[in-house]
């Protein structure tokens, strides 16, 4: 279980995060919803230990992943290494199962500069998956990517989430995505930002 | 490779023509004159014995001034409490003429190898470091916190993460630093040490032979060439594969 206390968050003298408090099962979904801006991306560091300066506590399991907005992969490896070096532990089969399952078994060999921006964020999210974590983040994956391609990383998404059963938490600014694919959705609002709604789906 | 032969043969040209101009061999002899003592210079083995001594010095230096100016540039671009200082030091290494570095390494350590080598790894390691540490601070931030997270072992984003960043640095600091490297071997040699191209010309500096002054010299200058060529340029090239792919 992941349960996130932050009592309080400051960039120098500005209050940025006040009293967000809320746990995570595994197999849960969490959508943390808010205007640009707010703090969503500095509360997600704060869960994903990145910024260990904040008041409050997190409890966090050892084996994580993350997905950014940008693709953020080792642009000089191949994309087979990309996923191979972060879990060195996976077999070739493994490796190889993970990128056909987002439909990259043919890139394999290929660097990630050659690869389409859809491709490349499909890559990140196999990188993301590929280790089996029980706690996945996720930094509004799906932005300005068009429609479609957003959809298909969506249903692709869901389907991987109800594979591995992570605990899931991840930020958006798109009410339709937190619907879509959260259990529960919490919104930020105010400043400091602090939890105004909570809000339980399915 | 054209544009290289071409203009490599122009600056041959401008030396026919000032020998030219100059005409007198003592001042500046005629390209085609330095090939029968280059011969017998190759022939007696001279040339050999002391092109290897320095090559040996440089690449020792080179080796030392990499590996050390590396990690001081690593640690200082990532750790701004060290860099703040460290950083005066830096620069008081920086504006040390390498001359004194020279004298006073020989006054301490003594007229030997050791002292030759120190002296002109010490020269070379504030310029590395200053290049690294630049690399080191623009690194990618959201590759670190990926690292962080996933979280990659400390061997791996070194060698998968942060050196492959760090590379277009890295070739520029080895690129600059073979040749002020070898520049500043020379002048040690010709300071202290009973063999090297330094030695030598130091030597027919004193017997005023342009010929031969000009032969281990030009000589050296091919040897770097080959290098820059065969191996810098190569290795330059393999390691920035994935940008062209």
């Amino acid at each position: 279980m992941i349960s996130v206390d932050v009592i309080s968050k400051s960039y120098g003298d500005v209050p940025v995060l006040q009293d967000i408090q809320f746990n995570v099962e595994k197999g849960q979904t969490v959508a943390i919803l808010g205007p640009s801006g707010i703090g969503k991306s500095t509360l997600l560091r704060l869960i994903a230990g990145i910024d260990p300066k904040f008041e409050g506590t997190v409890s966090r399991p050892k084996n994580m992943a993350i997905v950014f907005q940008e693709p953020t992969l080792l642009l000089w490896r191949s994309v087979f290494e990309n996923i191979q070096l972060i879990h060195p532990e996976l077999s070739t089969e493994a490796v190889r199962e993970a990128l056909s399952e987002v439909g990259l078994a043919d890139k394999a060999d290929l660097f990630p500069g050659q690869l389409s921006l859809g491709q490349q964020r499909r890559l990140s999210l196999a990188r993301g998956f590929a280790g089996n974590p029980d706690l996945l983040i996720m930094d509004e994956p799906f932005v300005s990517l068009d429609e479609k391609t957003a959809d298909e990383m969506l249903t692709l998404t869901e389907r991987l989430i109800s594979k591995t059963q992570p605990a899931t938490i991840f930020v958006t600014h798109d009410t339709t995505e937190a619907a879509r694919l959260a259990t529960q959705i919490l919104t930020l609002d105010g400043q400091p930002a602090t939890l105004k709604i909570k809000e339980t789906l399915k | 490779m054209s544009v290289r032969a071409f203009s490599l043969l122009g600056l041959l040209g401008f030396w026919f023509l000032v020998a030219w101009i100059a005409a007198d061999p003592m001042v500046l002899p005629m390209p085609q004159e330095l090939f029968s003592p280059l011969w017998a210079e190759l022939k007696s083995g001279e040339l050999l014995f002391h092109l290897s001594r320095t090559l040996i010095r440089v690449i020792w230096a080179f080796t030392l001034a990499m590996s050390l100016g590396l990690a001081l540039g690593l640690v200082m671009g990532l750790f701004p409490h060290v860099d703040r200082w460290l950083d005066p030091w830096l620069v008081v290494f920086l504006n040390l003429p390498a001359l004194v570095l020279i004298v006073l390494c020989y006054l301490w350590i003594g007229l030997n190898e050791t002292a030759a080598i120190i002296a002109v790894t010490l020269n070379k390691i504030p310029n590395v470091t200053t290049i690294i540490r630049e690399g080191a601070r623009s690194l990618d931030p959201n590759l670190k916190a990926m690292a962080q997270v996933f979280p990659m072992r400390k061997q791996s984003v070194l060698q998968h993460v942060i050196l492959p960043q760090l590379a277009p640095f890295i070739a520029g600091a080895a690129r600059s630093g073979i040749a002020v490297i070898w520049k500043i071997v020379l002048v040690v040699e010709f300071l202290g040490r009973s063999n090297g191209i330094g030695f030598q010309i130091h030597l027919y500096f004193q017997l005023f032979d342009v010929r031969l002054v000009l032969v281990y010299a030009l000589s050296f200058i091919t040897v770097m060439l080959l290098v820059e060529w065969l191996i810098l340029q190569p290795w330059e090239k393999r390691v920035r594969r994935w940008r062209t792919a």
